[in-house]
């Protein structure tokens, strides 16, 4: 994998480009070539593609938090919740609010989100590693119980008719859906790419390495960490109003702690702390156990071993992480060593960051 | 009286004429309730303060333990139904060889999950992050099989000792059970603590926990330290196990361990994860408030009370009520 | 025709019998017997088909699958008898597990509807699913029967498709209210709820029903397993009656622990309670316990019962009658020449027929118009019909 990595950064940025864009075009279209081991026999494939790209989606604005500015969150299920329950409570008939229309919700949702991101941020991003995961921990269920205990947000009885125009869905089959969200998955890979090369990005991988030395070299850890915590939860926010206009009905049993867990298995599997690798760890955590529906009874057994054997031979994920330190990395790098960027050995969460034994 | 009418009028309640009724009645049931969380929770800080691990499927430990008690008392030729009339000598010794079973399935399957899961990530130095992943694998894994085993539904309870009522404390029915659950758990933590603190191996613990590279300098055995230290954590959680199934025999089912679990952990974190005495305090603490809560706000605002109470003491005592302390040379 | 004649005397005779040794806690005790008219998936064994069939989509292997599998067993030895008698028409029973969730459900709906050789369904057996994907059966009218969903509002989503296999909570409610003032003669009721669907549906129709003799109330958790404080409550309040509207999980360990602590109220469930698992989780607490439900008890359906063991290797449990019943019906319609979904669904609309365990007519909302709801209680160890209520 390593050469296939240096071939990659080797070559140029239209070069790239030219690979990425068919491969983008496939996979759009993928739901309809319908590939016939890929192909979910169990359930229906557009839908379990859809779930696997918003699944992607979620990883991404997990990798944010978790991978890029090293902060583990283990309730980011509550963001997804927020975000599906925003845009429940503004399309459903069930909803005593206002209606608009559900495109207006997508951003309102990631806006409130946002906001909620402040708040849970704000008074516990001061504590340090596990204590931030279980504080974030008692959030995720803390929502989660709200929505069952607070009558207006109905519990199990849930929204029907989420994201419906006149009782008709937004988009009439799953394949269209799954299109959205592939797209808006390109757009956040774009903006959060951005991101990591700019300043923001590599205040969080100096806050990921080590906060306090970030905190010396004047580098505003707790500002930034903010950041990433609020993109993550918009990232989080949107992808649950896309669930809930998709699946047309909110209850608060798809945001329990086993979700968060497996949005974390996803970042984790995939690489955490690279971007294009959390969008194929979402695939392995949605994908296989919807791939291999018929044998119910097994599904979370393999996939409970398969995590534990995959984390021994290759603890730093698929695609390991990789140090993006300079804006134009590439074309520096050419220039002073006429070939790409290296690619750090090892995850940049190394070792030593936390001592385990 | 304080019940309301229509139940739909208010979703959450302020009965404090409720709680002021039930306070004693709740205050028996969360100290031994408490209990159950505060020998849990000891597995979880032991681990914790040693390796600075949050060991996720020590829920799925326990549970094991749940089974072995059922499977014991089964094999011991007892079937659901009424209880038996045993004498006290027989339920003592019955309930002896349950526990020591459980403890032993428990103890198995804690080294059983270091062995297999996470020392192989230690002696390739992985994230911290991995070992999370890894260990909620373990614990779909654990849950899995014993669901492919023993089904989806709870085993038929087994009940050897019916709960009879001691004596009253203020008006509250203390029955022996209440008793029992607090006994046990008060004397399986001074047993850890006395462990932790007195022993040469204990030591050794307390050592690693601290500095496990001076550690090893100084002679100390940090893998044996490490195999020791889940093997305690995983004792103590089968005698919960046993303790839990006398309290609610219908414990015995593949996903009973999560809850608990994660309550559990929140009693570790709230009195102060790596602290023996911190694991206990945050127990009984976390079963009266749950208790409390209920009474006050409302049958369903359980488990949310537990963690509100959590994220509260966080922000004011980011180390938790009585702070870390198994890395720290105590005085 | 002697013989069916001698079997429904034979029939009403048990139930007679069965009448008059039951407790004292009985209405109008006799278990209905085999109707001698009641559909019979065997039919005139001379029916043709080809490559039709129906689907069971519902909970097999995820939470309260019990309830699940019991319809399962009921349709899948209706399609089996059918098939034995009628060599020239073999109809496949598809089985499809949605674990009962509610965001699992669309994805494998869709995929029961992508099928075109099935065009009828059994299920789906929850009220939260049956929510989230009715409306896909509706567009792609393919016709459902749901034996056990009993969620009122279903029926006002203005869904063609849909059809209930028994009465729903609205009736459910008030003839539990009935029977707990009634029989039970409770002038003080508990009424305890979980957070599901079903459990605040019906715990709010029974409160409704039972007007001021519902004087305390209060909430329990799916997954909860310790109800010290709600039981302190109730021992406090001293009812004569408590009503757990939820599911056999939860109401095995609270039956226990309100034994336990001495409360000597009845202990009344509705029919996700009325369990085998429930009596075996109660221990004890089972003693004192009824159930109401809109399922018909199967003590005088011997030739079902029997068949039943046989095929199924089990002992029939809640709903499976209904299950048995309204894949019948189905089956019918398969046999009548049906091959496709809008004439099945056409048929089930129109249908007028005796089953096993009711009449089978439905208005245009999807409801029966023969809605019988039965009592039952423990008898060493066992749920014995207890009288039927309305």
């Amino acid at each position: 994998m390593t050469t296939i990595r240096d071939r990659w950064n080797n070559l140029s940025r239209p070069a790239q480009w030219a690979v990425l864009v068919p491969l983008v075009v496939l996979i759009f279209f993928l739901p309809d070539l319908n590939p016939p081991i890929i192909a979910t026999t169990g359930t229906d494939f557009p839908t379990a593609m859809f779930d696997v790209a918003r699944y992607a989606l979620v990883a991404i604005g997990l990798n944010v938090v978790v991978g890029q500015a090293g902060l583990l969150d283990l309730g980011y299920v509550g963001f997804f919740a927020v975000g599906a329950y925003v845009a429940a409570l503004f399309t459903s008939p069930d909803s005593t609010l206002h209606k608009i229309p559900y495109l207006w919700t997508l951003p309102i949702a990631m806006a409130i989100t946002m906001v909620f991101g402040i708040i849970l941020g704000t008074p516990t991003l001061r504590l340090r590693g596990d204590y931030l995961a279980i504080v974030t921990l008692g959030f995720g269920e803390i929502i989660r119980l709200l929505a069952d205990n607070v009558d207006p947000l109905r519990g199990q009885i849930g929204f029907q008719a989420v994201g419906t125009v006149g009782g008709k869905p937004l988009f009439a089959d799953a394949t269209t859906w799954y299109r959205v969200v592939v797209l808006i998955i390109v757009g956040v890979l774009l903006l959060v790419g951005n991101l990591e090369r700019s300043r923001v990005g590599r205040a969080w991988v100096a806050v990921r390495e080590d906060e306090d030395v970030a905190e010396i070299m004047g580098v505003p850890t707790y500002k930034f960490k903010i950041w990433a915590f609020v993109i993550g939860a918009a990232i989080g926010g949107l992808s649950g109003a896309l669930y809930a206009g998709k699946l047309g009905f909110v209850n608060n049993q798809s945001f329990d702690v086993v979700t968060s867990m497996l949005f974390l298995a996803a970042v984790v599997l995939g690489g955490a702390g690279n971007k294009v690798g959390v969008l194929l760890g979402a695939v392995v955590v949605a994908y296989l156990p919807l791939r291999f529906v018929q044998i119910a009874e097994y599904n979370y057994l393999i996939f409970g071993i398969a995590l534990i054997i995959l984390m021994i031979f290759r603890p730093q994920g698929l695609l390991g992480a990789r140090q993006r330190l300079l804006a134009r990395g590439r074309q520096a790098y050419h220039r002073l060593i006429g070939r790409g960027e290296q690619v750090s050995g090892e995850s940049a969460l190394s070792g030593d960051h936390g001592r385990v034994g | 009286m304080s019940a309301s009418l229509v139940h739909t009028q208010s979703w959450i309640q302020f009965d404090v004429s409720g709680l002021a009724e039930q306070f004693w009645n709740n205050t028996v049931d969360g100290l031994a309730q408490g209990g159950i969380y505060a020998l849990i929770a000891l597995g979880y800080t032991l681990v914790y303060g040693v390796l600075k691990l949050i060991n996720f499927a020590h829920s799925e430990v326990f549970v094991v333990g749940a089974f072995a008690t059922w499977i014991t008392f089964y094999l011991l030729g007892f079937r659901s139904g009424a209880t038996p009339d045993l004498s006290v000598i027989e339920i003592i010794g019955f309930l002896a060889i349950a526990c020591i079973a459980a403890m032993a399935v428990s103890g198995a399957t804690a080294v059983a999950l270091e062995r297999v899961a996470y020392r192989p990530l230690r002696n390739r130095n992985a994230p911290r992050l991995v070992f999370l992943i890894t260990a909620i694998g373990a614990s779909f894994a654990i849950q899995q099989t014993l669901k492919l085993i023993f089904g989806l539904n709870q085993q038929p309870q087994i009940r050897l000792l019916q709960p009879e009522p001691l004596f009253k404390i203020f008006g509250a029915q203390v029955t022996n059970i209440h008793v029992i659950l607090f006994v046990a758990a008060v004397l399986l933590w001074f047993i850890a603590d006395y462990f932790v603190n007195k022993t040469r191996l204990g030591r050794g613990i307390r050592a690693v926990a601290q500095d496990p590279d001076t550690a090893t300098l100084m002679g100390v055995n940090k893998e044996r330290v490490i195999i020791v230290t889940f093997l305690v954590g995983g004792l103590l959680a089968g005698a919960a196990a046993m303790f839990y199934m006398m309290r609610i025999p219908q414990g015995a089912i593949y996903n009973g361990g999560f809850l608990l679990g994660i309550k559990a952990f929140t009693a570790a974190v709230l009195g102060g994860i790596g602290n023996l005495r911190g694991a206990l305090l945050g127990g009984f603490i976390l079963g009266l408030v749950e208790n409390y809560g209920q009474s006050l706000f409302g049958g369903e605002w359980k488990d949310i009370v537990a963690f509100v109470v959590l994220v509260i003491v966080l922000m004011f005592r980011p180390t938790g009520i009585l702070g870390e302390s198994l890395g720290k040379a105590r005085v | 025709m002697l013989a069916a004649a001698a079997a429904l005397a034979m029939s009403a005779c048990a139930a007679r019998d069965e009448g008059g040794s039951s407790g004292e806690n009985t209405a109008s005790a006799a278990a209905p017997s085999q109707a001698a008219n009641a559909a019979n998936p065997a039919g005139d064994g001379k029916a043709v088909c080809s490559g039709v069939s129906l689907a069971y989509a519902g909970t097999i292997n995820g939470a309260s699958a019990a309830l699940g599998q019991n319809i399962l067993r009921g349709a899948d030895l209706a399609v089996k008898q059918h098939n034995q008698a009628n060599p020239n028409c073999q109809v496949t029973l598809k089985q499809f597990d949605t674990e009962g969730k509610p965001d699992k459900a669309p994805g494998i709906v869709t995929q029961v509807i992508n099928t075109p050789d099935i065009i009828g369904v059994i299920g789906l057996p929850f009220s939260g699913e049956s929510k989230a994907a009715g409306n896909l059966f509706n567009q792609a009218g393919l016709v459902t029967i749901s034996p056990s969903a009993t969620n009122p509002a279903l029926a006002d989503n203005g869904w063609k498709t849909f059809f209930r296999g028994m009465g729903n909570d609205a009736v459910q409610g008030p003839a539990a209210a009935k029977f707990l003032t009634g029989t039970l003669k409770a002038n003080k009721v508990c009424v305890i709820e979980d957070d599901s669907d079903y459990g605040v549906g019906l715990a709010s129709q029974v409160t409704q029903a039972l007007g001021a003799k519902a004087s305390c109330t209060d909430k329990v958790k799916t997954g909860q397993t310790d109800f010290s404080a709600v039981v302190n409550k109730i021992s406090t309040e001293s009812p004569d009656a408590v009503f757990y509207a939820g599911y056999y999980p939860e109401a095995g360990p609270f039956a226990q622990q309100l034994n336990d602590k001495g409360v000597t109220a009845k202990f009344v469930g509705p029919d996700g309670v009325k369990d085998a698992e429930f009596v075996k989780g109660a221990g004890s607490g089972a003693n004192n316990a009824y159930f109401t439900c809109p399922c018909v008890p199967e003590d005088a359906f011997k030739d079902f019962t029997a068949a039943f063991k046989q095929t199924e290797g089990a002992d029939p449990g809640t709903y499976s009658p209904e299950g048995y019943d309204v894949t019948t019906i189905l089956l019918k319609g398969i046999d009548s020449g049906i091959k496709d979904r809008a004439a099945l669904l056409n048929f089930v609309k129109t249908y007028n027929g005796q089953g096993l365990t009711k009449k089978f007519q439905w208005n245009d909302k999807g409801e029966l118009s023969d809605t019988p709801v039965w009592s039952y209680r423990v008898e060493n160890g066992k749920i014995v019909n207890n009288g039927q209520i309305s």
